[in-house]
């Protein structure tokens, strides 16, 4: 355990000194790819909730995600535009305004999701989560209103109070401060008391059925706050890219971020941000290196899944304590 | 409206159905079987219709092309097997999730880089050229109700492997007991990399009939994998008969939804905006579907035993 | 450190006022070489890629990387060749979705964009800017030509494109020329492969033609399924729908359909004389409509850099805008809003020893705009 914490801490620190190197080096860009780690990470958190601890293989996350994306696209788009939304709402250019929309939004999302979907199990679970995310797709590419599959763009990044998030180091503090709120609030979850009955659940739902405690709406409540945390990193996934489209509700979205939390280490705290990290710097190595980068990704992975058990906290930290 | 013209639509929709239910059979097989999720069946599908357009336009012949199909899916899913699928049996359904992503990833890229970006040439044989009239004055393309004939035929094929042949009878003890099967003898390898390939072989020619009448392209098997999915979840995993169902209940809703909804919604909004709107709720019509069946029934129409 | 910097490039910026041309210009290649859309994006980047062959500039450099067809990746590529490869121009993107995403910051932080072929109408009008040009055309444009070569022969015609803002863009451009009755207006969903529905309200609606803007992939299953079903109502459509690219894979199916271009194979000019064989002899197979956009592109910005500083904004904006280039398309200029004005020719798909290609059967608009240009302040 202590040197899983250790490796953790290095991490951290790693992922804060990287850009702040950069941005003495002039190297924007380098920030520009930490960000994205940073918020991958968060979604991927977000997810880990649900899967890491709750063994819920939801295939459908995009769908949150892509709410994020959307929450943080429409309200800006409004807010720059003067036209009101429904009730008379004016939009808002906050990325907090927006955060609490987008988690609350995902939230009502994922407990409807969350119903239909817990009441099966297993693969069921795992196809219908993709099915519901595959529905919001093709809405979000049919619906005309919000550009439909061009997409939105954001002309000027969300504000946060105090900073100009246009500067991408000041950006980066705010997705990197965010991952690191959201990464304490995953550590505290997974050692309550309702941590614990997740994981319970997870190992044993007839066991924990029989002591009273129902599966179901644990299940529920895990669903929810995962869907809520990936929805605030699509929100900052919207805001870097200044831009919105409906490839966020994509499966291929789904699968990578499920692929970030195995390339880590399923249910570690800091697997997704190990994952995270990894994946963006092989796509960004491969990428520049040859067109058929996805050829020796999906090589990669293959040897992930088939050779490396447990991911790269695995291999660095040794085996998960499975409480 | 004319009866003509929905008696065409009812039929389009049976052919889609048929289609789903081919590549839905080996979905649907190897989970019951082996327990296996594979992503990656839309690849060997693709690998079909590769192989179909490839050998057609090297020997001219579309029937040639077809039998290539089957046998290089039937290939390329007992290589899966092998190499790849065969250690996933006892891992959980997470990790199969993520080596058949990868295999996608590899197989996509991997076609790329043998046949090149452009789409393939497949056209459909003489034979099959043209259409026939049906009752009501419609015509409809003779090459359609080939597949349709093919569906059926290959759904009758396998009810009669699974329910009077020797292989069939291991398929139902391997679906009702793994180990029991194993530890009676039964070479469980063997009959594992026959069911996979079986199930690959359908995919390849599903993937071989439809790219004679759609685009033969990389990437073409993944829209009709999630439609798949949906097919196995209404129908129940494991279960052909519902595969079949499902199938054929997706194919039917799908394209009466895209037909009739533009026309039901020009009652309650402008036709302006009916139309684009009919089509958006049109494209999520089975989905609906779907999260209603299961609703009622969590484990889909026809449930195989757990 | 930074002193002597600022006095050496000073030092070059007064040798370089000598020749203006020695300035070299790095061109970042964002465009699609992996995925369903790679075919146009090859198309794209031996088109650019000939034209910088041709011209044997040394100082012009070119760094191409895939997109995949995915908006985010592509914004995040051109920020890495801004931010770190210092290119001083971006093209090659085919969608206008991503270019919607990756315009915005390329323009914002002060770097040309030299559109290929998205040309959505967002940025045509009241959103245009300086540092935006499109050599391709504007989305509009080929439907418009269609709508106005239906008047000629249709007096009733079925319409159909996906259901996406480029598919709307279509039947509205369509309907803005053509004068007759539209018997049904129909959306499909994007990436559709079956028809079958489709074509069956075709039959049933009486047209006496069907227009149908439908890229890449669903193009082919479409024109296969239409010959199959025994329908004979003529198609019309544009260019892009019947392009050399997707051309072999519908095969027959295609012979006689009416399509709109700018560009043909057979037009009679010496610069598309020269540019097919050229193309041919480079890559083996015939150009299609990208791959001419894609070189009208590079050898926009070959000759905007042989003028200007690519450093010097509104001089280089300048020398783009003055489009001193010898286009196959024949005439070639730019719009107030930087889009083209130029030919657009009515097509037929012919086979010509057993290949098939489009025929030039008319021209249809002379020097024409776009509808969007008179909105374009800047």
């Amino acid at each position: 355990m202590k040197r899983e914490v250790s490796i953790n801490a290095a991490m951290a620190l790693a992922l804060l000194a990287v850009p702040i190197i950069a941005l003495q080096m002039g190297q924007t860009f380098t920030i520009t790819l930490a960000t994205r780690i940073a918020i991958l990470a968060l979604a991927a958190t977000g997810l880990n909730l649900a899967l890491g601890l709750g063994g819920l293989v939801s295939f459908g996350h995009a769908a949150f995600f892509g709410i994020g994306g959307y929450a943080a696209g429409i309200l800006s788009a409004h807010a720059l535009s003067g036209e009101p939304m429904i009730f008379g709402f004016e939009g808002s250019q906050a990325m907090l305004t927006i955060w609490l929309v987008a988690a609350v939004i995902a939230g009502l999302v994922g407990l409807g999701i969350g119903a239909v979907s817990l009441r099966t199990s297993g693969v069921y679970f795992i196809m219908i989560t993709l099915a519901f995310a595959q529905m919001i797709f093709y809405f979000a590419i049919s619906w005309p209103a919000y550009g439909g599959e061009d997409g939105l763009s954001i002309a000027v990044r969300n504000k946060f109070p105090g900073l100009n998030t246009m500067r991408p180091m000041e950006f980066f503090l705010v997705a990197y401060g965010l991952l690191m709120l959201t990464l304490g609030l995953f550590g505290l979850i997974r050692s309550s008391r309702f941590g614990a009955a997740l994981q319970a659940v997870r190992q044993n739902d007839v066991r924990v059925a029989s002591i009273g405690i129902k599966p179901f709406p644990i299940r529920l409540t895990a669903f929810v706050l995962s869907a809520m945390i990936t929805a605030l990193a699509g929100a900052l996934y919207a805001d870097l890219n200044r831009f919105v489209s409906p490839s966020m509700f994509s499966w291929h979205m789904s699968g990578e971020l499920i692929v970030l939390i195995i390339l880590g280490g399923t249910g570690r705290l800091f697997g997704p941000l190990a994952g995270a990290a990894l994946y963006v710097i092989l796509e960004f190595v491969l990428g520049g290196i040859t067109e058929r980068w996805q050829f020796f990704l999906g090589l990669i992975l293959l040897a992930v899944v088939l050779f490396a058990r447990g991911g790269v906290m695995g291999l660095l930290a040794g085996k998960a304590r499975h409480g | 409206m004319t009866f003509a013209l929905a008696l065409e639509q009812l039929l389009n929709g049976v052919q889609l159905g048929f289609m789903l239910f081919l590549m839905a059979a080996g979905l649907t097989l190897v989970f019951g079987v082996m327990g296996l999720i594979n992503l990656a069946h839309g690849s060997l599908y693709m690998v079909g219709a590769f192989a179909c357009a490839a050998v057609a336009a090297a020997t001219g012949s579309f029937w040639l092309g077809l039998a290539a199909s089957l046998a290089f899916a039937a290939g390329a899913g007992a290589l899966m097997e092998v190499t790849v699928i065969r250690r996933l049996y006892s891992r959980d359904h997470l990790e199969q999730v993520l080596a058949t992503y990868a295999l996608i990833l590899i197989f996509s890229e991997g076609t790329r880089w043998l046949f090149g970006s452009f789409p393939l040439y497949l056209d459909i044989p003489p034979l099959l050229q043209g259409a026939v009239s049906l009752p009501g004055g419609a015509q409809y393309p003779l090459y359609r109700l080939a597949i349709i004939a093919t569906g059926a035929a290959v759904a009758m094929g396998l009810y009669l492997l699974i329910s009077r042949t020797r292989l069939g009878m291991r398929i139902r003890a391997g679906e009702s007991d793994r180990e029991m099967i194993a530890a009676l003898g039964v070479d469980i390898r063997t009959l594992y990399t026959l069911v996979f390939a079986l199930g690959a072989a359908l995919a390849g020619l599903a993937g071989a009939m439809v790219g004679a009448i759609q685009s033969v392209q990389v990437g073409m098997g993944e829209p009709v994998l999630i439609l798949a999915f949906v097919v196995i979840i209404i129908g129940g995993i494991g279960s052909i008969k519902g595969a079949f169902v499902g199938a054929l209940t997706v194919g039917v809703v799908d394209t009466m939804g895209r037909f009739l909804l533009p026309q039901l919604l020009t009652f309650f909004v402008s036709p302006a905006d009916a139309k684009p709107m009919g089509a958006a709720i049109a494209s999520m019509l089975i989905y609906l579907v779907m999260a209603f069946i299961l609703a009622v029934k969590p484990r889909g129409l026809f449930p195989a035993q757990a | 450190m930074k002193t002597s910097l600022l006095a050496i490039s000073a030092a070059l910026m007064l040798g370089s006022a000598c020749v203006a041309s020695a300035e070299p210009v790095k061109i970042g290649l964002i465009t699609t070489l992996s995925g369903g859309g790679a075919g146009l994006g090859v198309d794209t980047r031996d088109g650019i890629m000939l034209a910088i062959k041709q011209s044997g500039r040394k100082d012009v450099t070119v760094v191409t990387e895939d997109d995949a067809q995915k908006p985010e990746l592509a914004v995040q590529i051109a920020d890495k060749m801004i931010q770190s490869e210092n290119v001083d121009v971006l093209t090659g993107i085919v969608w206008s979705n991503l270019l919607m995403a990756v315009q915005p910051g390329v323009v914002a932080q002060g770097k040309f964009y030299v559109s290929t072929n998205a040309a959505p109408a967002a940025l045509a009008g009241a959103k245009c800017d300086p540092l935006y040009f499109n050599a391709a055309y504007q989305n509009d444009n080929l439907h418009e030509a269609m709508g106005e070569y239906a008047n000629k022969g249709y007096k009733k015609m079925f319409i159909m494109a996906p259901n996406y803002p480029a598919g709307k863009d279509s039947l509205t451009g369509f309907k803005r020329y053509y004068k007759g009755t539209v018997a049904n207006e129909v959306y499909t969903q994007v990436g559709q492969t079956d028809y079958a529905a489709e074509i069956a309200q075709i039959r049933a609606s009486g047209a006496d033609g069907v227009f149908v803007f439908l890229p890449g992939g669903m193009g082919i299953a479409f024109m296969k399924q239409y010959a199959q079903s025994g329908v004979k109502t003529p198609i019309i459509g544009p260019g892009f729908s019947f392009s050399q690219d997707v051309l072999p894979a519908i095969g027959d199916a295609a012979l006689g359909v009416k399509a709109s271009g700018q560009w043909v194979k057979d037009l009679d000019n010496a610069a598309n004389k020269a540019f097919v064989p050229a193309f041919e002899k480079e890559y083996g197979r015939l150009p299609s409509i990208y791959a001419v956009q894609a070189f009208d592109a590079a050898q926009l910005i070959l000759s905007a850099s042989s003028k200007a500083s690519v450093k010097d904004a509104k001089a280089f904006a300048a020398a783009l805008n003055a489009a001193d280039i010898k286009s196959p398309r024949g005439n070639f200029k730019f719009n107030t809003n930087r889009h083209p004005i130029q030919d657009i020719y009515v097509t037929e798909v012919v086979k010509e020893n057993g290949v098939l290609t489009n025929k030039t059967v008319e021209k249809i608009f002379t020097d024409h705009g776009d509808a969007y240009a008179k909105d374009c302040k800047k």
